[in-house]
C-alpha cells in the first residue's frame, strides 16, 4: 500500500505546431512523496503538469493519477486532485471567501460544508483579515496563498503546485513550505514545479530535471549532487603572490581566477578527500601564506548548470541574475 | 452531495461518480450566482439592459412615430413596442458573447476545468444569467412603454405570453452569441462582430416600420427574418396593429408557430455547438 504509485507518467509527448514541448517524459511518484519537477523556462514543466491535471491532451504516451488514466478517466482524476496553477486561476471580482466557497461547491461540498471549509482555510493561510476583500485588492503573496488554499478545499490525495512560491517574500515562502510538508505528513502526494533550486532541495524527496521536453536527470537531491563530482575552491591569501596561481594549477580544472587585488583565487576542482589539506600544503611549499580556504561542494545550482548547460535560472529572480554567472568560473 | 468534509486523516482515493441531475443543477446555480455577483460589483455592465432600452424606446417611438403612418391603422406606440422589445432583447443577447469571451481570457476557466464539476455548467450558467438580465430589459421596456401610452388590447395571460415568447427567442439567440464569444479572440471583438450581425438584422425587420414599402431585397429578408416572426407573434398576442398580417409569407401567416420553431432550431443548433466549441477552445 505504501509503495502504491499515485502519479505515473510514461513516454508523454506533446507538440504545439512545430514546437516540441514534451519529447517523451517518464517519471513516477509513490504515495506520500514530494516530487520536484525542475527545469529552465520552456523546458516543458508546465505542459507536463497541464496534461497530468487533465487540462491539456497529450499527443502520445500516458499518465495516470491515483490509478486513473488522465485521458480516459479524466473525471475520476479530477475528483482526486488539487491544483494551484501558475496563472491567476481564481475569480478577480469575487472575495477570498466567495472564491473558496465556489471552488468547494463545484467540488461537491454542500453549502454549509463549503462555508466551514472556507473559514478553516482562510484561518490556516492567515487570510482572515482579507476574507471579504475582492481579489483585485490582494497582494501577490496573498493571492498565491489563496491559490494554494483553493487547491486544498476538497482535501484531495494528490496535489499539484506550479511554482507555488514564485514572487513570495521569504516569510510567506517558508509558510507555504510548512503547509506542503504538513500535507505530505497527512498522507498527500505532491508534485511541484519550481525554478528555485533551494526549494526543490528543501522539499522534494525526488527531483526530476527536464530540459527541451526530456528528463535529463532523476534522483534525490544528494544523488544529483554526487553526479557532477565537482567542487569550487576559493582561497584567500594574506598578500597577493603570483606563485600561488602556479601552485594551485595542478588541482584546478580549467583556469584559476584571480581577483583584482590579487588575494582571492577561485577555480573548479575535482571533489576528493583531504582536498583542503592538500591545497594548503601545496601553497605552503610555495611559501604562500593563506588566510582562508573554502571548498564549496556542488550545490543543486551547479548540478543544474552542468545538466542543462544554462546559468541557474531564477534562483534569485528578485535581485536579478548577473551574480549567478559571476559565481561560475 | 458527493463529498463532505472529513476529519483530517490520510486522504483516500475517490471513485468516479456520474453527474446526477442534482449535481448539474447545483453547478449551474453556482456559476449563475458567480455571474450575478459580478454584475452586482459592476452595475454599469447592466446599462445596456436598463438605460439603453428605456432610451431607445423613447427615441424610436417619438422620432419614428412622428413620420410613420401604419397601413393597418392604430397608433405607432401600440405598433412599436413589440419591435422595441425585440430589438432590445436581441442586442442584449450579445452580453453572452462578451461574458463568455471575458471568462475565457482569464485563468479561472482552468481552475473550473480541474474541478470535478459538470463542465457545460459554465455555458448554461452564463445563459441563465443572461436570461435574468433579459428579464430586467423586458421589464424596463414594458414600464417605459406603459408610461408613454402603450395599452395592449389583450388579457394579461396573452400579454405575458408575448413576453415569454420574446424571452425564449432571446435565450435561444444568446446560445448563438455564446458560440460567437467562444470563437472570438476577446470581449471587444465579440462585441464588435455581434453588433455588426445583430443590429442590421434587427433593423431589417418589421420591428420599426411595416415592411410593405421596403426595397425588394430588404422586404424579402425582413419578411423571413426570425425577428419579424417573434415581433408579429407578439403583436398578434397583444392585439397590436399588425401590418404584416397582410404579408403572404408562411412565417408572417403563422407567426406564433414560426417563432417557436426558430427558437427551437437556434437552441438545437447552437447549444450543442457551444458545448463543442467550449471543449475545443479549452482543451489545449
Amino acid at each position: 500500500m505504501n509503495n502504491e504509485l499515485m502519479i505515473e507518467v510514461e513516454g508523454l509527448t506533446k507538440h504545439f505546431g512545430a514546437t516540441v514541448a514534451l519529447a517523451g517524459v517518464d517519471f513516477e511518484v509513490p504515495r506520500g512523496a514530494i516530487l520536484g519537477l525542475l527545469g529552465p523556462n520552456g523546458a516543458g514543466k508546465t505542459t507536463a503538469l497541464r496534461i497530468i491535471t487533465t487540462l491539456t491532451m497529450p499527443d502520445g504516451g500516458r499518465a495516470r493519477v491515483a490509478g486513473f488514466d488522465v485521458v480516459r478517466d479524466a473525471a475520476a482524476v479530477r475528483r482526486n486532485i488539487g491544483v494551484a496553477a501558475q496563472d491567476a486561476t481564481l475569480d478577480e471580482t469575487l472575495t477570498g471567501r466567495q472564491n473558496l466557497v465556489m471552488v468547494a461547491r463545484l467540488s461537491g461540498l454542500t453549502q454549509a460544508a463549503a462555508r466551514r471549509r472556507a473559514t478553516e482555510l482562510l484561518e490556516q493561510f492567515e487570510l482572515v483579515d482579507a476574507t471579504d476583500r475582492i481579489l483585485k485588492q490582494y497582494s501577490g503573496g496573498m493571492r498565491r496563498r489563496l491559490d494554494v488554499a483553493a487547491s486544498l478545499v476538497a482535501r484531495p490525495p494528490v496535489l499539484f503546485f506550479d511554482e507555488p512560491t514564485t514572487g513570495l517574500d521569504p516569510t510567506s515562502r517558508a509558510r507555504v513550505w510548512e503547509i506542503i510538508r504538513g500535507l505530505v505528513g497527512e498522507g498527500a502526494t505532491v508534485l511541484l514545479t519550481t525554478q528555485y533550486l533551494d526549494e526543490a532541495d528543501e522539499l522534494a524527496d525526488r527531483i526530476v530535471v527536464v530540459n527541451h521536453g526530456l528528463v535529463i536527470a532523476d534522483g534525490s537531491s544528494a544523488e544529483l549532487k554526487a553526479r557532477t563530482g565537482e567542487a569550487r575552491l576559493e582561497v584567500t591569501l594574506s598578500e597577493p603572490r603570483p606563485e600561488a596561481t602556479v601552485a594551485l594549477a595542478p588541482f584546478v580544472l580549467g583556469d584559476v581566477h584571480v581577483s583584482h587585488d590579487g588575494r582571492r583565487l577561485r577555480g573548479r576542482v575535482r571533489s576528493e578527500d583531504g582536498l583542503a589539506t592538500t591545497v594548503v600544503r601545496a601553497l605552503d611549499s610555495a611559501r604562500v601564506t593563506v588566510d582562508d580556504v573554502i571548498v564549496h561542494r556542488a550545490s543543486l545550482d551547479d548540478v543544474f548548470f552542468a545538466l542543462t548547460g544554462q546559468l541557474k535560472s531564477g534562483t534569485d529572480e528578485t535581485t536579478g541574475d548577473p551574480t549567478a554567472g559571476d559565481e561560475l568560473p | 452531495m458527493t463529498v463532505t468534509t472529513r476529519p483530517a486523516g490520510p486522504p483516500r482515493i475517490r471513485r468516479p461518480r456520474p453527474h446526477r441531475w442534482r449535481a448539474k443543477v447545483r453547478d449551474v446555480g453556482v456559476m449563475t450566482r458567480r455571474n450575478i455577483v459580478h454584475i452586482r460589483r459592476e452595475p454599469l455592465q447592466l446599462s445596456d439592459v436598463t438605460i439603453q432600452p428605456a432610451l431607445f424606446t423613447l427615441l424610436f417611438v417619438y422620432i419614428l412615430g412622428a413620420g410613420v403612418v401604419l397601413p393597418s391603422g392604430g397608433t405607432y406606440v401600440d405598433f412599436a413596442i413589440a419591435g422595441m422589445l425585440a430589438m432590445n432583447l436581441v442586442t442584449s443577447s450579445m452580453g453572452t458573447a462578451v461574458g463568455l469571451s471575458t471568462d475565457l481570457n482569464t485563468g479561472v476557466i482552468d481552475r473550473f476545468r480541474t474541478l470535478p464539476m459538470w463542465r457545460p455548467a459554465v455555458l448554461v450558467g452564463r445563459s441563465v444569467t443572461d436570461l435574468f438580465t433579459s428579464l430586467v430589459c423586458a421589464t424596463i421596456v414594458a414600464v417605459t412603454a406603459l408610461a408613454i401610452g402603450w395599452r395592449p388590447d389583450a388579457g394579461i395571460g396573452q400579454v405575458l405570453g408575448g413576453f415569454a415568447l420574446m424571452l425564449l427567442f432571446s435565450y435561444a439567440l444568446s446560445w448563438g452569441c455564446g458560440c460567437l464569444g467562444l470563437v472570438s479572440k476577446g470581449p471587444e471583438s465579440a462585441q464588435g462582430v455581434g453588433l455588426v450581425i445583430l443590429f442590421p438584422a434587427a433593423i431589417v425587420s418589421n420591428a420599426f416600420v411595416p415592411t410593405q414599402h421596403m426595397p425588394t431585397v430588404m422586404r424579402v429578408f425582413a419578411n423571413w427574418n426570425p425577428i419579424s416572426a417573434v415581433t408579429t407573434a407578439c403583436r398578434q398576442l397583444w392585439g397590436s396593429p399588425n401590418p404584416s398580417a397582410a404579408v403572404q409569407t408562411w412565417p408572417m401567416q403563422h407567426a406564433l408557430a414560426s417563432s417557436l420553431l426558430w427558437s427551437i432550431a437556434l437552441l438545437a443548433v447552437f447549444a450543442p455547438l457551444a458545448v463543442h466549441l467550449f471543449r475545443r477552445r479549452t482543451e489545449n
